[in-house]
């Protein structure tokens, strides 16, 4: 390849014939593998309402759990330059339209919902089953949907995404200045909402029309939870993923278990815990989707 | 088949004439007075001093002194029997709770040993069922059940010498109804303190700065085939089918307080470190094994008689149903405390939890991190 871009100085050739050869490549190995069926013709049906973020530089409070010293901080500010525009679900799922997941056969039933009305997000559901659904609908469209990153949910919910920071006074010598923080904020934001699942577009729309987005449903992410420790002068020392567990946004952010449906009590035993469990999707429009499709339906996730 | 169970408001008075068969004696009584309701006149206590007590809301407790100030005195409380719809957890699940004086549990009674507790129980037109109440803390009559039977419309008022120090459950015990009045919420608590106050046993006295009430409440609220909770249209419509839920022995909700969460969040039960707190807690039908989690009882009585010596520096304390505990605590350590019943399924599954938000500064001594939680 590299002799390629030496020898090739014009910019649209640059681009075109990495291109063209990549495609070659990908359509001569689908076919002979038979990775790419034409995109149903029933897609349409279940093309879900997207809007598109464009693109900008964002800034937003990282996620995952910071630790100065041996007790908890805020997280630091992310300031990312997004060169790309993101397609994201406008509503979250609703139960109606992850109703005809489980009518296939494919979705399990969301768990302890008691409402009957289609057109509320689905709730009751954990990560597992968000990744279920996600596979199922790239299949009836054709196309790549995938749970967001917290950065693209960050990205996509503008200047509605949560800022867990509590900005106290706190010289790290008494940990429960931060636990009484956030177990009052949070319970003073549990008391103003009412945690049985809304209408879609009940919590209005944010400046890219975006719906509903911080409501009563917090939404499952692809990203990992993680612990972050910072030295005395807030330098990253080491960080660590936790997986299994994921990154849920709602008014704030709450670590999940990936099985969990119904969030109670968090924790050992105290804390608010989401209201609901629920998600929307991401729409890959990168021209190699349907590979990255083809290959994740084959359980290979690049 | 569900005839038999068929309640009406009739059928609920109809427990008025099961009532005369248990107490003969004090419906002889009433048969003689034909005109106007009877009114015992015992001994005379015309010169005693009388005290008008204005009852609060649980977890709260009215004020009250803890040593008696002067002799024995008649304390007058008044309450009021509400029939109404509770929401019990965050799915909106219902359930047609009977309560003293508008709460689950009922507001608690403060008086000091030998004191008379004068009651005026109302029970309003509004109502649709016949009420009466029970005092563990009381000598006879059925811990005055069988002076107490008001239909809707009718007061009775009850007085009885608070002769045993301790915390004591009350409940209503209509005849043939016991159990589903009481597991419909209709319970509280009196404490009747040592008229020295509360003391370790050994001499030392014992003073709260704070005390707050829980009271513990099983409800059993039945199913629909689907497996969500029912709501009725009147508690009569529910009497059957929760009937049948409560035969099981296996309640849909354990809760603190009347609902889920009621003492979480903005309610989460307030303290600072150094403050002394008496927690009294109440379980009119089944046991329970109350523990503060991140703290202990300094001092309990399990069984909440307070004329034995305390247990000392507790883990879990075990309250028989039937009966009300306290535990004396002194708050060490800031942040958040879950008190829960520790059959941590009725805490976590059914409701069986509150919380106590403590403020002021941390103890390294007594507790630190020594590494963060981090990769082996």
């Amino acid at each position: 390849m590299s002799t390629f871009h030496a020898a090739l100085s014009n910019p649209f050739l640059q681009t075109l014939v990495p291109v063209a050869i990549l495609a070659g490549l990908t359509a001569g190995i689908a076919h002979q593998t038979g990775f790419l069926t034409p995109q149903p013709s029933t897609a349409a049906l279940f093309a879900p309402q997207t809007v598109t973020i464009p693109p900008r530089t964002f800034t937003y409070r990282s996620d995952g759990e910071f630790i100065r010293g041996t007790y908890a901080t805020d997280a630091p500010m992310q300031t990312v330059i997004e060169s790309r525009p993101l397609t994201i679900m406008k509503h979250q799922v609703s139960l109606a339209e992850y109703g005809v997941c489980v009518a296939d056969g494919v979705c399990k039933s969301p768990e302890a919902v008691s409402y009957s009305l289609g057109n509320v997000p689905v709730t009751g559901v954990n990560y597992d089953d968000a990744q279920t659904y996600a596979k199922w609908l790239s299949e009836r469209t054709g196309e790549l949907w995938s749970l967001p990153t917290d950065q693209q949910l960050a990205f996509a919910a503008g200047t509605g995404f949560p800022d867990d920071a509590f900005g106290l006074e706190d010289d790290g010598t008494n940990p429960a200045i931060r636990w009484l923080a956030d177990y009052r904020r949070e319970a003073a934001e549990r008391s103003k909402r009412d945690p049985v699942p809304r209408i879609l577009g009940s919590y209005g729309e944010n400046e890219y029309g975006l719906s509903d987005f911080g409501g009563n449903v917090w939404e499952w992410t692809n990203t990992c939870h993680r612990r972050v420790q910072l030295d005395k002068a807030g330098s990253v020392i080491r960080s660590e993923d936790i997986c299994g567990v994921y990154v849920t946004v709602g008014n704030h952010r709450a670590p999940m278990t990936s099985f969990v449906r119904d969030p109670k009590g968090g924790g050992c035993a105290v804390g608010t815990p989401p209201d609901n469990l629920g998600f929307r999707l991401v729409k890959s429009t990168e021209w190699y989707a349907p590979l990255l499709g083809a290959l994740r339906n084959r359980g290979i996730n690049l | 088949m569900t005839d038999q169970f068929q309640v009406t408001r009739r059928t609920m008075l109809a427990g008025a004439a099961i009532a005369s068969a248990v107490a003969p004696i004090v419906t002889a009584t009433f048969a003689q007075a034909e005109e106007a309701p009877a009114k015992m006149n015992p001994t005379d206590l015309s010169h005693l001093p009388r005290v008008k007590v204005e009852l609060v809301k649980p977890p709260f407790v009215h004020e009250h002194t803890q040593k008696a100030e002067g002799g024995p005195k008649i304390v007058e409380f008044t309450m009021t029997i509400e029939e109404k719809k509770l929401i019990l957890d965050d799915a909106g699940t219902e359930v047609h709770a009977m309560t003293f004086d508008g709460s689950v549990p009922g507001p608690l009674m403060v008086v000091h040993q030998n004191d008379y507790v004068e009651l005026t129980l109302i029970n309003p037109e509004t109502n649709t069922l016949q009420h009466n109440i029970d005092f563990h803390s009381a000598t006879g009559a059925l811990g005055g059940g069988a002076l107490t039977i008001v239909n809707p419309g009718e007061k009775a008022i009850l007085r009885f010498k608070a002769t045993k120090a301790g915390v004591f459950v009350y409940h209503c015990a209509p005849p043939g109804m016991v159990p589903w009045h009481v597991t419909s919420g209709m319970n509280g608590a009196i404490m009747v303190l040592p008229r020295e106050g509360l003391t370790d046993g050994h001499g030392k006295e014992l003073v709260y700065d704070k005390v707050y009430y829980v009271g513990e409440q099983d409800f059993y609220v039945p199913k629909d085939e689907k497996g969500n909770y029912k709501k009725y249209e009147t508690a009569g419509d529910a009497y059957a089918d929760t009937l049948a839920v409560m035969r099981t022995l296996t309640p849909s909700h354990v809760v603190f307080n009347g609902a889920v969460g009621a003492l979480t969040g903005e309610n989460a039960l307030k303290a600072a470190v150094g403050e002394k707190v008496l927690i009294v807690h109440s379980q009119a039908n089944r046991d329970t094994r109350p523990h503060l989690i991140g703290g202990h009882g300094d001092y309990v009585w399990q069984t909440g008689k307070f004329n034995n010596v305390p247990d000392r520096d507790q883990e879990t304390w075990f309250i028989p149903g039937g009966t009300a505990g306290a535990a004396f605590y002194t708050f060490e350590q800031p942040g958040i405390y879950a008190y829960v019943n520790h059959n941590l399924i009725e805490a976590f599954e059914l409701g069986a939890a509150g919380h106590f938000a403590v403020t002021g500064d941390w103890n390294d001594d007594l507790m630190t991190a020594v590494l963060a939680p981090s990769q082996v």
